[in-house]
């Protein structure tokens, strides 16, 4: 404890779980052989991302962004009484002028001084699990279809299969690659391929 | 009305798109989507003649004022982009009933309108939006729907490309995510221009530097910049025809455009391009692209497979535009968005029309087609001048300005390997020109007709746009150099 650093390392631990679990979905989604196991990958990559938005919204001793109603019905209430004559003032300025001028003037109102966590994350992350469960419906679905054309998920038995079906388009990376260090030996006729693509 | 036009652009295709689901029915989807598209198509011209005359729009969605609100906001580049993706997505419906009917089972048409319609919205969606967190959204509309058009390919491969599409795509767009909230931690707002406001620039924290890495790599998996391309020869090549025709021509351009919003809108080129050496590292990338992928293209037995890679070279002289970072460098970049979408919608299209004909987008198989069906070949000839980048075709164009900008820059070596690799355009061109004119046609060529009138004509149309933007350049490259100098003139 008597190391800042480690203190330091220490306080931002939520941020530590975050790249954690990053790291863990990455590695799974490129080390993956198996189809699901990559969508399972996949899914615990982009939930890190919702707990790094959920934890950076997160104001500490900050309660939910929601005004307890005693406190909302105290301040309508002053409001009405002082509000009237500012409005009309407020009603050209932008909104965010008119919402820090509110707040300046009623920092005296009852519940003025608790503390709210930012909500905007968190709302955001609403969304983006919405595109992670398309995400994951979608993947699963394909999944459903490979199955059923190769009868298997296995990704090198399905490049297996391919290859023994003799696709002749089945030019995968190697193969063009191969072709590609071909015309760097020199037997292809465009000499300038092979010195520029060297660069 | 006209000034609720950037929402209706997003809302007409995105309410079209269940109602194609509900209509059940494949005429009716057909009509409705036809119909929408165009109409989006004629909503993106308006808005390009509006921003001409008055200037920059913004719409707040929902009477919200930014930045608590999300804002749209139509300028010339947004404009720009939105007209030929929506003139693409357009067009290709025009010529897509026949080649749908043959290469998609006919119970999945009213569904693949409606998931076509959804692609255009979430295009459109990352165009006409200002706020970041919106480009997300959209961005992930147009990829899921795409690996779902994507997998409704023939062989059984499809599913299989679309997944490993799924998979990369989803990465990238996951990195994206974690830029964005990186972003919103240092700002605490999600407005593209309050970003640019508000983010610290040099010496500022590293979070910036992590940020703007992390948007850059998700935009390069979505651009397909060369050694992050893997997904798309496959994707490409396993869809059917009219989806590689809509993909191919629009989905990897928007990706560059959000991609020079975020380097020239939101970080300014000074952090890019000064600060870090990221216009090194692309000009490398995009010079090592253009080799290796038009090498790669030029090896390729399957026709889809070699445009596919052409693409990947193609993106290589976009990139290499916008790294230049000069007003006519990134004015050749945002204009070889434009010219290669027609160029390459108008060849895809081409091959669509053999595959329906032929039966197969393998070389081998289209040997002499250039007797039996010679509208369609001498349409692959046009379309692969253009692509080459001869004289008063499209390609000449933007190859011309970047050229050019690249003296301005003083750097002839880039020049002279953009030159050198144009060659290799030709032979992967010529390749197929050879085959399809100058080989004995195989039994099953003779007795193929040529394509319809109804895919040829909307085919034609594109081509014909190649020779158009190629000589009269009023909208297409002036439009791009406005562009270009409203991005570096809205900079610092």
């Amino acid at each position: 404890m008597n190391s800042p650093a480690l203190e330091q390392a220490a306080g931002l631990y939520n941020y530590w779980i975050v790249i954690v679990l990053m790291m863990t979905g990455f590695y799974i989604v490129l080390a993956r052989r198996n189809l699901i196991k990559a969508v399972i990958g996949l899914n615990i990559f982009q939930t890190s991302v919702f707990l790094l938005y959920v934890t950076m919204g997160k104001v500490r001793g900050g309660t939910a962004p929601i005004i307890p109603p005693e406190v909302a019905e105290a301040q309508a209430k002053a409001m009405h009484e002082t509000g009237h004559s500012e409005h009309g003032t407020h009603a050209l300025g932008t909104v965010s002028e008119e919402i820090v001028g509110a707040h300046a003037a009623h920092a005296d109102l009852p519940g003025a001084d608790i503390i709210y966590s930012n909500p905007l994350p968190s709302v955001l992350m609403l969304t983006a699990i919405v595109v992670g469960i398309a995400t994951t419906a979608l993947a699963l679905a394909l999944v459903v279809r490979i199955r059923e054309d190769y009868g298997t998920i296995e990704e090198d038995r399905i490049l297996e299969i391919d290859r023994a079906d003799g696709l002749p388009d089945d030019d995968d990376e190697d193969q063009w690659i191969d072709a590609d260090t071909h015309s760097l030996a020199g037997s292809s006729p465009d000499t300038p391929t092979d010195s520029e693509s060297v660069n | 009305m006209t000034e609720h036009l950037p929402i209706l652009l997003i809302v007409l295709p995105l309410v079209a798109a269940p109602l194609c689901v509900i209509l059940h029915q494949r005429t009716a989807a057909y009509t409705l989507a036809l119909l929408v598209s165009w109409i989006t198509f004629g909503i993106s011209i308006a808005l390009v003649a509006q921003v001409n005359q008055t200037g920059v729009i913004r719409y707040n969605l929902g009477g919200w004022a930014p930045p608590y609100g999300i804002e749209y906001l139509v300028d010339s580049l947004s404009s720009f982009v939105m007209m030929f993706v929506s003139g693409i997505g357009a067009i290709v419906l025009v010529y897509a009933p026949k080649s749908v009917d043959d290469e998609i089972a006919r119970s999945k048409h009213y569904l693949f309108y409606a998931t076509y319609l959804l692609c255009l919205t979430g295009l459109m969606g990352m165009c006409v939006t200002g706020d970041l967190f919106n480009v997300f959204v959209f961005l992930e509309i147009s990829s899921l729907s795409s690996y779902a058009l994507i997998s409704l390919g023939q062989t059984r491969r499809a599913p299989l490309a679309a997944f490993q599409y799924l998979i990369i795509g989803s990465i990238g767009a996951t990195f994206i995510l974690i830029g964005i909230g990186l972003l919103y931690q240092m700002t605490g707002t999600l407005n593209m221009a309050d970003i640019a406001a508000r983010v610290p620039q040099e010496n500022g924290p590293r979070t910036v530097l992590v940020a703007f890495s992390f948007l850059v790599i998700g935009l390069c998996v979505k651009m397909a910049v060369f050694p992050l391309h893997t997904w798309l020869p496959n994707a490409y090549t396993y869809a059917p025809s009219v989806v590689t025709c809509f993909i191919a021509a629009t989905a990897t351009k928007v990706s560059v455009y959000a991609f020079i919003r975020v380097i020239f809108g939101i970080i300014t080129p000074g952090f890019a391009f000064d600060y870090l050496p990221l216009d090194t590292e692309l000009t490398i990338l995009a010079l090592v692209g253009i080799f290796v992928a038009s090498t790669a293209a030029i090896y390729q037995a399957n026709v889809k497979r070699l445009l596919a890679y052409s693409s990947v070279a193609q993106i290589g002289y976009m990139i290499l535009g916008i790294s230049m970072s000069t007003p006519g460098g990134l004015t050749a970049g945002i204009v070889h968005m434009f010219n290669h979408a027609l160029i390459k919608g108008g060849l895809f299209m081409i091959v669509g029309c053999f595959a329906l004909r032929l039966g197969s987008v393998k070389l081998d198989d289209w040997k002499g087609a250039g007797k039996t069906m010679p509208w369609t070949s001498l349409g692959w000839a046009i379309g692969g001048l253009a692509l080459i980048g001869v004289p008063v075709t499209a390609g000449f164009i933007s190859k011309w300005l970047l050229l050019t900008a690249a003296m301005e820059k003083g750097m002839w070596p880039v020049a002279v390997l953009m030159l050198l690799s144009s060659l290799l355009a030709v032979v992967y061109v010529w390749r197929v020109v050879e085959t399809l004119y100058f080989s004995e046609p195989t039994a099953k060529v003779l007795k193929a007709k040529e394509a319809p009138l109804g895919m040829l004509i909307p085919t034609y149309v594109v081509l014909a746009g190649t020779f158009v933007f190629g000589v009269w350049t009023t909208y297409s490259a002036d439009l791009a150099a406005a562009a270009a100098a409203g991005l570096l003139g809205a900079t610092p």
